[in-house]
């Protein structure tokens, strides 16, 4: 494989959830985490899930990840079942899963080094690409605690796109952040998916950060998650996050959100 | 440069006041000597190399035992973190036997081993062995479960998750609980050193033990400053480098 090949890298994965449930049984009580979720998601889709906290959003994504199996229901990955985790799909959690023991270039190479059929020097190309991509070239020597809460999470992009995954799976990456970093990572993020196209699912409980960033926004309901609504966002891109269009996409997310938050406590 | 010379204004002194001490005559210089009779002591055994061979026999006898204890303790530790049949078994057993002081190892040892070199190294090892276990114990389980996750969603498989994450992610519990586990050798060999005569080999603990019998107060206390000495240069030149290296990749330690 050339590092020309591996820089542009496979297409995107079309991903189907097929009628998946979760429980977790505690000491106590049985929680049920997720009911009967089912959706597909087309290649190089930007799919967001919205849902109060305690939604099973979180569970959802790791059972796309193959870090939990589903009770009942199955992942399909390009028509493959997901059973276990694999670098087609990886993860970008919401903070501090840098690894603070290796500097920001041997995080980006960690993926990498598991990644056969590569040379250690298409390795380390590859990460100098990625770091570049998310514009910390300067900082490849830098120690985790060195970086800002938003270099953080840039380097995290770069070490979770770096292994040329065919989905990009985000949970809240941003929510930690201050509001300024996180309007110029929106952008960011744009920018790298027009050039990357993955297939993304992105998890958050910002209604705006859902309007400006996908094409399908999943409304979800607690206790059991569920899911209630879709809506397609057809808004041109690259999208201001100040703009009206999202702020008013924003507030029918909310509003939809408030209908079935009391439903689901009225249900449950 | 201003700190070293601080330091050695602080020792200077702290020389000067026992001088003194010894000069107004409160004890009788057979219980305490003069410094500069310790210091005659430390020189003139420094020179005829007793000195030298009994610390190399110390060094040989701690560096054994305390790789032998590490080598042990350091997948103990593991495992307890990683099984609750372990972490139940071995790890209440460490849990105990890590307050139990190393002293009293070596009755036993003495009965077990004899006068020899084995009962020595016994003594080492069960007074570093626990603490290490209790140390990567504690360090594996302080880790951010987040960080396994990561690792195994970027491919990694159970060897090398715990070669390349766990063990590197609580290297700063390990390199403290490495850095106790050298005290606790340190004193175990000097407990079983002063109780076991044996003639293989004169250590350190064995010069301390005649000393006293010979009633030479300087060479006890020379003795005592040598161990003190060999002590801070172990930690100087084993773990300093450890450390500093953590609190730069880990941001600690800064005031």
């Amino acid at each position: 494989m050339s590092l020309q090949e591996e820089l542009q890298g496979p297409p995107p994965a079309k991903l189907i959830v097929d009628h998946v449930s979760k429980w977790f049984r505690q000491k106590r009580q049985t929680v049920h985490a997720l009911d009967d979720i089912s959706l597909e998601v087309a290649e190089g889709e930007f799919i967001v899930i919205v849902g109060p906290s305690g939604c099973g959003k979180s569970t959802w994504l790791d059972i796309i990840a193959g870090l939990e199996k589903p009770d009942k229901g199955r992942v399909l990955a390009d028509n493959e079942p997901v059973l276990n985790p694999g670098r087609h799909r990886l993860v970008m959690f919401q903070e501090s899963a840098l690894f603070p023991w290796l500097n920001a270039f041997g995080n980006v190479m960690f993926g990498l080094k598991l990644k056969p059929g590569l040379r250690n020097s298409e390795r380390r190309e590859v990460a100098k690409f990625f770091l570049h991509l998310v514009g910390l070239e300067k900082f490849m020597e830098a120690n985790v605690h060195e970086l800002s809460g938003g270099m953080k999470q840039r380097v995290a992009l770069a070490r979770a796109l770096a292994p040329n995954p065919r989905v990009l799976l985000m949970d809240e990456p941003f929510a930690a952040l201050d509001a300024m970093t996180r309007e110029q990572l929106y952008g960011d993020i744009q920018g790298i998916w027009e050039k990357r196209r993955k297939t993304i699912i992105f998890v958050t409980h910002n209604v705006r950060e859902a309007a400006c960033l996908a094409d399908r926004v999943v409304i979800m309901s607690p206790t059991p998650g569920r899911i209630r609504e879709v809506f397609d966002i057809t808004l041109p891109r690259p999208r201001d996050f100040n703009s009206i269009e999202i702020a008013q996409h924003a507030s029918t997310l909310t509003a939809a959100l408030k209908e079935h938050g009391a439903h689901a406590t009225l249900t449950g | 440069m201003r700190r070293t010379l601080l330091a050695i204004v602080f020792f200077v002194a702290l020389a000067s006041l026992w001088g003194a001490i010894v000069r107004a005559q409160i004890w009788s210089p057979v219980l305490l000597p003069s410094p500069l009779s310790v210091w005659d002591y430390v020189v003139t055994s420094g020179r005829d190399g007793t000195l030298l061979s009994a610390s190399i026999v110390t060094l040989r006898r701690l560096l054994s035992g305390y790789a032998i204890g590490l080598a042990i303790g350091l997948p103990l530790g593991l495992l307890t973190a990683s099984s609750t049949f372990v972490e139940d078994t071995i790890g209440v057993l460490a849990l105990g036997l890590q307050t139990l002081p190393s002293v009293c190892w070596v009755p036993l040892a003495l009965l077990w081993f004899g006068q020899t070199e084995s009962a020595m190294l016994f003594v080492v090892i069960m007074g570093t062995v626990w603490s290490v276990v209790i140390a990567t114990d504690t360090g594996v389980r302080t880790i951010p479960p987040i960080y396994a996750r990561a690792a195994r969603t970027m491919g990694s498989r159970p060897f090398h998750k715990w070669t390349r994450v766990i063990l590197p992610a609580s290297l700063p519990y390990l390199v403290s609980g490495m850095k106790q586990g050298w005290a606790f050798a340190w004193r175990s060999l000097m407990a079983a050193e002063i109780y076991v005569t044996i003639l293989t080999g004169f250590g350190l603990g064995h010069l301390l033990h005649y000393g006293r019998e010979l009633n030479a107060m300087d060479q006890v206390i020379g003795i005592m400053l040598v161990i003190i000495v060999i002590g801070l240069l172990a930690d100087k030149i084993l773990f300093s480098p450890w450390e500093r290296f953590l609190h730069r990749r880990w941001g600690t330690g800064r005031r």
